[in-house]
């Protein structure tokens, strides 16, 4: 065996650690203005714009990420289209989290009360000053809880890029487990490190939401 | 070079990918069964008046839900091996598939239970129900009632999750895919089939969930709210 683990492997990590932050903002950023264009197409006043994006939804949330990440690495390579794994990965998952967050901001949209929609419309504001004026700002506010708590789905998902090889936590875990063969140490490294990570997110969604709540309610008319 | 797709090579293999399929409704219903009830106790657990076995549901919810499959996954297969427990990846697979729907079960299972009004369970008792009737009857199924849908969505995501499992060659479908486009170099054809197979797996999965509430609940049925 090669030894037992030092600070080296534990540096190892953390530059794995680094780069699912690193793939999770891509995915994040990537995801999110698929997600938003998604959202508004699913709200479109055309119909064939609402079936399309529809079917997009549909087809990427029943298929696995992992199908997804295969696909694009090594479908795409055999199609004469190499990628390398960061842009595989990034791509996989920009699609991916697109169709979630589209689903995610559709309701939120949708959730913005009708008597707001009819308002605007009465105000004589168009179409897209509607919706960047009155809609929109409140569907944020309804979608920020949600939003929070789907980033600790994309940190989780971004371990799947570990199969194409490109090598964020996960995959450096596997690295060093190769050498040193302790997968339980080094997994509960690996897990605590992602914990770390996910769990304060997780708690900021549940607090938002619980602020949501409060403010709502003090929003009903009594 | 033009694109030249060629799915002839692919399909003849159909039988594998059959397997596949089967073996990946096989995890995902093992799963679904142990970890739905593995759940269900967590989410009564929690509310448990004793605060250790509160404080340990609440954990176990917490460590599942902030850490990746995958990770679980090689934790429990490579980690139970190396301290000399060797079983069939199969069985690794649906436990650890089982340890991680069981946390998301917990959730939505607590939201459920949370979701029965007192009123309720203080008429059983002056109905003068025994406990585990109270439980059964005023309290678990209604709350499952109430959760179907998310918990059935919940039970589809697990089944498409199924999927990392090859990573410890568990031979469900994508793991046959991955021993399919290495035997035929049709890498692309063979994942667009297997995404495919995936999509209608999972409409398969969320129409047998759609009658199987219609049978359970019937109630609900003769209200006509749809599920």
């Amino acid at each position: 065996m090669g030894g037992s683990l030092n600070a080296n492997h534990l540096l190892f990590l953390g530059q794995g650690a680094l780069w699912t932050i690193g793939l999770s903002a891509i995915a994040l950023i990537g995801g999110g203005l698929v997600g938003f264009l998604i959202a508004l197409a699913r709200v479109s006043p055309n119909k064939l714009v609402r079936l399309t994006s529809g079917a997009y939804v549909q087809l990427v949330q029943g298929t696995p990420l992992l199908v997804i990440m295969f696909l694009g690495f090594f479908g795409l390579a055999a199609l004469g289209f190499p990628m390398t794994p960061l842009a595989a990965a990034g791509a996989s998952l920009t699609i991916y989290v697109g169709a979630y967050f589209g689903e995610i901001w559709r309701g939120c949209i949708q959730s913005v009360p009708r008597p707001q929609w009819e308002a605007a419309e009465g105000l004589g504001l168009s179409r897209t000053q509607r919706m960047l004026k009155v809609i929109l700002p409140q569907a944020v506010r309804i979608a920020t809880p949600p939003t929070v708590g789907f980033m600790v789905q994309i940190i989780k998902n971004t371990s799947l890029a570990s199969v194409v090889g490109f090598v964020e936590l996960a995959r450096s875990g596997q690295i060093i487990n190769n050498s040193l063969f302790e997968p339980f140490l080094i997994y509960a490294i690996v897990a605590v490190i992602y914990f770390a990570l996910c769990f304060p997110i997780s708690l900021l969604s549940r607090r938002l939401e619980r602020r949501m709540g409060v403010g709502r309610a003090k929003l009903m008319p009594t | 070079m033009g694109l030249n797709l060629d799915f002839s090579v692919v399909l003849e293999r159909w039988p594998l990918f059959l397997d596949g399929a089967v073996m990946t409704l096989e995890l995902a219903f093992m799963a679904i069964l142990i970890g739905g009830a593995v759940g269900t106790l967590c989410a009564v657990g929690r509310g448990s008046s004793n605060r250790f076995i509160a404080a340990l549901c609440a954990g176990y919810v917490e460590a599942i839900r902030n850490t990746p499959l995958l990770v679980q996954i090689f934790l429990v297969y490579f980690g139970l091996a190396s301290i000399g427990f060797k079983f069939s990846a199969f069985s690794v697979a649906a436990v650890a598939l089982a340890i991680n729907v069981g946390a998301y079960t917990a959730e939505i299972m607590r939201a459920g239970f949370e979701s029965i009004p007192t009123g309720q369970i203080e008429a059983a008792e002056g109905l003068a129900l025994s406990r585990v009737q109270v439980y059964w009857h005023v309290i678990l199924l209604p709350a499952i009632e109430k959760v179907y849908p998310s918990l059935t969505s919940q039970f589809v995501l697990l089944m498409l999750a199924s999927s990392v499992t090859s990573q410890i060659s568990a031979e469900e479908l994508t793991a046959v895919a991955n021993y399919v486009q290495s035997d035929t170099y049709r890498a692309f054809e063979t994942y667009i089939l297997v995404a495919l197979c995936y999509v209608v797996l999972s409409l398969v999965l969320r129409a047998a969930f759609w009658a199987l509430g219609l049978i359970l609940f019937p109630r609900r049925r003769r209200l006509g709210t749809s599920l």
